[in-house]
């Protein structure tokens, strides 16, 4: 059972320059787990104690998983999670 | 450095001018690695907010994977400051995730003249840049 993830410049760090990595599980959260495994410490960087940290964005296929069911939304043989950063900033202070 | 055309730039402005009082955001499209923008691509600001500006999820989505498709980057990534200067903020700062792009913050606080300024963030460090107005 292969997924497709796809990682942002900014964490292939975690994953020796590599734009894409392939994981297993059967739901999000637990192709994080795996993935981390091999690439310790990438699921610290987007996932924290409430779930997914607010300032990323992960995307099951073409959907925010925000809007499916973040970390337990189910992952089959074929799809692709696709991690983007979030664009955001301001003159406010938060 | 950054180079960008006369268009370009006054595009930036327009759209920041637009959108006054909330933040304005976007993106310059450049063919990757060439360091050059050439397409505007204005963002919504899904925090509809003077002083916070968020790329909607669903639309940098599907930004993203057309840049990757056309072998694409984002050269530039910009927004406006509405009351304050064109300087990246602490909030900027913290936020500022795509090492390659050049950040450009453009300022509305004054009704006549627009600040447009240019920088580079890296590991939390702020750089600013030269801007050449290519006519």
């Amino acid at each position: 059972m292969a997924i497709e993830v796809r990682i942002p410049t900014i964490l292939r760090t975690y994953t020796d320059g590599a734009k894409q990595v392939e994981g297993t599980g059967s739901t999000l959260g637990e192709v994080l787990a795996d993935l981390d495994s091999r690439h310790g410490g990438l699921r610290d960087r987007l996932v924290d104690g409430g779930g997914l940290r607010r300032f990323v964005n992960v995307y099951l296929n073409d959907e925010d998983v925000r809007f499916l069911d973040g970390l337990d939304t189910p992952v089959k043989d074929g799809d692709t999670v696709t991690v983007l950063p979030a664009v955001a900033g301001g003159a406010l202070f938060i | 450095m950054l180079e960008i055309s006369r268009g370009l730039h006054d595009k930036i402005v327009a759209h920041a001018r637009a959108d006054h009082p909330d933040e304005a955001c976007g993106v310059l499209a450049g063919p990757a690695g060439a360091d050059r923008p050439e397409r505007f691509v204005p963002m919504t600001n899904a925090a509809r907010s003077p002083t916070f500006y968020e790329f909607d999820s669903t639309e940098q989505f599907r930004v993203w994977r057309e840049m990757d498709e056309r072998d694409e980057e984002p050269v530039v990534i910009y927004h406006s400051h509405t009351a304050t200067e064109a300087y990246p903020s602490r909030t900027d700062i913290a936020l500022a995730m795509e090492p390659g792009s050049h950040y450009v913050l453009v300022s509305t606080r004054d009704e006549e003249k627009t600040e447009f300024r240019s920088y580079r963030i890296l590991d939390g460090q702020v750089t600013e840049e030269p801007v050449t107005v290519v006519e």
